[in-house]
């Protein structure tokens, strides 16, 4: 089974030192000046919707948002290669927004040792433990190669009728750095 | 996109009726010709609207960042209509008749939101769903699924028969005199694809309500209203409809007419199908602006109009669908899953009261109310779209309805179950309090993804409601019960026309930049089914909106007359009264310099722009003096308001023509200074031939329609105006005022552009 259609989201570390609305300067500057791999768009607004996404930047081949939980990146175009090339386009796509992030508000800060993978296709990736056994082995291998991590334990968010996912525990943290420099 | 496209016609293959079914295919056809370059554009894009397949802002490919405006490189230059990029995203509108859902709808609504679009859905003011950020290539996929659940897109968009609205408390309110649900149904199925449905100049309206009171329906503000009343001939009780004909909003909202005060159901069908043969022949087809049915009526008057259905009617070949369905009509009535009960203690919560008192209302049967999930600004979560269908399965038989004021409303709850509900609604973040009440606003999508946005509708929505919110059950009850709608331009499709307040987005130009405003309307009326129609007052900074809210309301606190509703209060003491309280806030404007924030929209950062100006050198004299003519014309049109409460139609329609005129004059100004205002005969000259046949005055969507209002107003010049047609003369020349501000705006931007070239 190949993926497509893969989400990340890195979750905050701590509570949000900021309010919301100022990530939507920013994100209106990353569409200005397009400063992101693949094109964006527009940025929206959803402050108003409880535990709704946040302010969104809107892209032609993915969305970014961000709310009180953390920053979440949704693959909307498919990609060619594995299941590992999947994983790592989305990882390191976020990875990129959070380190911006990090460096344009002080006390933001991302957690680098737990994430929450989902898959937002559910005709590719049905959220069964059918889907899980199939991806586990290559989620371990992303987590030890691409990651870094010692050693990684992998929780099925098995709601059948959630999008299939997957949280990440790492044993450590990882370097986010390393994750940007891979694409 | 989506990879997964193909998976879904596999998978739900001859599990859609097969009506749905091709529908699809026929669509999905359409969307490969298109790419291969065998279709027209145009054709194309008229064929996805009739599939709700809408365009959204940018898709022509171009976004201003607030200095200037640049292009968004969308790597497939094909087009899917006019203007409209290929790969740019778009809206996809689903028709839900009548607001009606079942749980299974929901959960199919809340996958498509999360997969296809940005993780919200959206009710919008007709009861319709609306996903945004949707690819053209995904909605094949996306129709089969809603079509695997009874859901067709089909006319959702484009010159058809759109959604039939409806009550959304029919069937179980007390006011009613029976449940006009089943004929609804009928409608929508019987007009959908009509072959007499398919030739309109623009779209038509339909609308049912239960009841002449309530707003629930809103019959006078569409094409098409029914309205449920019964009459007794020889001691038995007979349904049927009143009728009306000819309402709408838009930039020349107009009331709807009666066409007949008692029309029995089995006559409901076929009169319909009459006026849609009469819309489609005789309804205007060239000029988009005066396509829709109010103006094929206005031009023959009601008699006229009620002669040719009359006459159409009489021509038409019988057709069984037009009784079958009321043989048993009441069959499927919805039925409730729990038994009668009583109403809980409210245990001393005020939150829990407040939303009782807000949100619940008793039906007809005893021991059952319905509740209101109010929605802030019309939008759910996947998330909270599945808890909805999961609470809706668990206190009732899944009956849940979408309202026209963006909400849901869940229906046949008994009454011992309120407490329990009311915990899973709030488990869920769905039991906010305030439904139908001043924090509930209604707004359109304005410029947050609509193409003809001129300021920030939700913005505003979203920035009134936190502080509204914030003042809580601590608001004067005659405050709390207030509508607010919100619409992004003068097209209404927030419905600010029958709000207690409403605001409309336009734009200024101050000091050489664009400042967002809002043109505050009042004298509107939401009771007796949009029994009446506001003016616009003035026009406000957008960063001034809040301020001026709460003047008004303060006013009608301190000087309302015991009960006195606020429509009546408005027409005690007069807009003029109003509009001084409001024009300081027009006044003593900030620099850009030392509050730039005064010159950006709500929920967005950037400098506020319509087009790509930017502050130039040239903002001298002449700009003081179009700036100074054009607060004149507003003035005016005012003035003529005044007149018109007064009852002075005649002085109303010649201060609104002299409104057109000075504006008229303003831009002649621009390149003609020696326009003189004692000849309205040189400036109506100099216009026609300086901006009207140059077609600078042109509305890029609208065309000369403002224009000629102006070239109109002009030729009757020396008519005597009824009441009425005063009040047609000062819409018009409130748009035509808008239209020369935006024609000024585009010859500053072009001016500012030969400057930095």
């Amino acid at each position: 089974m190949t993926l497509q259609h893969v989400n990340v989201t890195f979750r905050l570390d701590g509570p949000l030192p900021i309010e919301l609305e100022e990530f939507q300067k920013v994100f209106h500057r990353y569409v200005s000046e397009q400063s992101l791999d693949g094109l964006l768009i527009d940025v929206v607004d959803y402050r108003h919707v409880p535990h709704g996404p946040g302010v969104m930047l809107i892209g032609l081949e993915g969305d970014y948002s961000i709310n009180e939980k953390g920053l979440r990146y949704n693959r909307k175009a498919p990609l060619p290669g594995g299941n590992a090339d999947q994983f790592r386009q989305a990882f390191a796509a976020a990875a990129t927004v959070a380190l911006r992030l990090e460096s344009e508000f002080t006390g933001l800060k991302f957690c680098r040792k737990m994430f929450d993978l989902t898959v937002n296709d559910r005709a590719i990736a049905p959220n069964t433990a059918e889907t899980f056994a199939t991806m586990k082995t290559d989620l371990e291998a992303f987590a030890k190669n691409e990651l870094g991590a010692s050693g990684v334990t992998l929780t099925h968010q098995s709601n059948p009728r959630q999008l299939f996912g997957v949280t990440l525990e790492l044993a450590e943290a990882c370097d986010l750095g390393r994750l940007t420099a891979t694409v | 996109m989506k990879a997964s496209n193909s998976l879904w016609k596999e998978r739900l293959q001859g599990k859609l009726a097969p009506n749905l079914a091709e529908e699809v295919d026929a669509f999905e056809i359409e969307i490969e010709l298109r790419h291969q370059g065998k279709l027209d554009e145009k054709v194309f894009a008229e064929t996805r609207l009739r599939r709700g397949t809408y365009g959204q802002r940018y898709d022509n490919g171009q976004r201003h960042d607030g200095k200037q405006s640049k292009p968004l490189p969308f790597p497939e230059k094909f087009t899917k209509g006019p203007m409209t990029v290929w790969d740019a995203p778009g809206m996809q509108r689903i028709k839900i008749p009548y607001g009606g859902l079942n749980p299974e709808q929901l959960e199919v609504l809340a996958e498509l939101a999360e997969e296809y679009s940005d993780g919200i859905a959206h009710v919008t003011t007709r009861q319709d769903v609306q996903l945004h950020f949707i690819h053209i290539e995904d909605t094949p996929a996306l129709m089969r699924r809603l079509a695997a659940v009874g859901i067709t897109t089909r006319e959702a968009c484009g010159n058809s028969v759109r959604n039939v609205t409806g009550c959304p408390f029919m069937g179980v309110c007390p006011d009613e005199p029976f449940d006009v649900t089943p004929y609804a149904h009928a409608l929508t199925y019987f007009m959908l694809g009509h072959p007499d449905a398919q030739n309109f100049g623009r779209k038509f309206k339909p609308s049912f309500s239960g009841c002449h009171q309530h707003a629930c329906g809103l019959s006078a503000m569409h094409d098409l209203g029914f309205t449920a009343v019964v009459r007794h001939v020889d001691g038995r009780e007979e349904r049927g409809f009143q009728v009306v004909v000819g309402g709408g909003l838009g930039a020349v909202p107009r009331q709807a007419k009666v066409l007949y005060e008692f029309l029995p159901p089995e006559e409901m069908l076929p009169v319909t199908q009459a006026i849609a043969r009469i819309f489609g022949r005789h309804g205007e087809k060239k000029t988009r602006s005066r396509a829709r049915l109010k103006f094929l009526i206005e031009k023959w008057g009601i008699e006229k109009f009620a002669e040719e259905v009359a006459a159409e009617r009489a021509k038409l070949t019988e057709d069984p669908r037009w009784t079958d369905y009321l043989d048993d009509i009441d069959a499927d009535a919805e039925q409730p899953l729990k038994s009668p009960g009583d109403f809980p203690e409210t245990n001393g919560d005020p939150q829990f009261q407040h939303w009782c008192r807000t949100n619940l209302r008793p039906q007809k049967q005893d021991g059952y109310v319905t509740a209101t999930v109010t929605l802030p600004l019309g939008d759910i979560t996947p998330d909270q779209l599945r808890a909805l269908a999961d609470i809706t399965r668990k206190y009732t038989r899944g009956t849940i309805r979408a309202t026209v004021e963006q909400n849901f409303v869940i229906r046949w709850v008994s009454k011992s179950d309120i407490g329990s509900l009311y915990s899973d609604l709030k488990n869920a973040s769905l039991a906010e309090p305030g439904a139908s009440n001043i924090y509930d606003i209604v707004a359109c999508p304005g410029t947050d993804t609509c193409k003809l946005g001129i300021s920030s509708s939700r913005g505003l929505a979203a920035e009134l409601r936190q502080r509204l919110v914030a003042k809580g059950v601590a608001l004067d009850r005659a405050i709390q019960d207030l509508h607010i709608k919100i619409s992004g331009c003068f097209n209404s499709c927030g419905q600010h026309h029958v709000a207690d307040i409403g605001f409309y987005g336009s734009s200024r130009t101050m000091g050489g930049f664009k400042v967002p405003h809002f043109q505050v309307v009042l004298g509107g009326q939401w009771e007796e089914n949009a029994g009446s129609y506001g003016l616009p007052i003035v026009a406000i900074p957008s960063k001034r909106i809040p301020d001026a809210l709460d003047r008004i309301t303060d006013l009608y606190l301190k000087e309302r007359q015991s009960n006195e509703r606020f429509p009546k209060f408005v027409d005690r003491i007069g807009k003029a009264r109003i509009r001084e309280l409001l024009d300081p806030l027009t006044e003593n404007v900030p620099t850009n310099e030392a509050d730039p924030d005064f010159y950006s929209d709500w929920s967005d950062p950037r400098q506020y722009s319509i087009g790509d100006i930017g502050k130039g050198e040239c903002a001298g004299e002449v700009v003081s003096q179009y700036e100074f003519a054009m607060a004149a014309t507003e003035r005016l049109v005012f003035g003529a308001q005044i007149h018109l409460e007064q009852k002075n139609g005649d002085q109303a329609g010649l201060d609104a023509r002299a409104a057109m005129l000075k504006a008229a004059k303003a831009l002649v100004q621009l390149e003609y200074d020696d326009v003189t205002e004692d000849d309205p005969g040189e400036i109506i000259d100099e216009f026609r031939e300086r901006f009207y046949d140059t077609e600078k005055i042109f509305d890029p969507f609208a065309g000369s329609k403002f224009a000629d209002y102006l070239l109109a107003a002009y030729e009757n010049k020396s008519r005597n105006y009824t009441l009425s047609a005063a009040r047609t003369l000062i819409e018009e020349a409130q748009l035509f005022i808008e239209a020369v501000h935006a024609c000024y705006n585009r010859i500053r931007s072009q001016g500012l552009e030969k400057q930095d070239a």
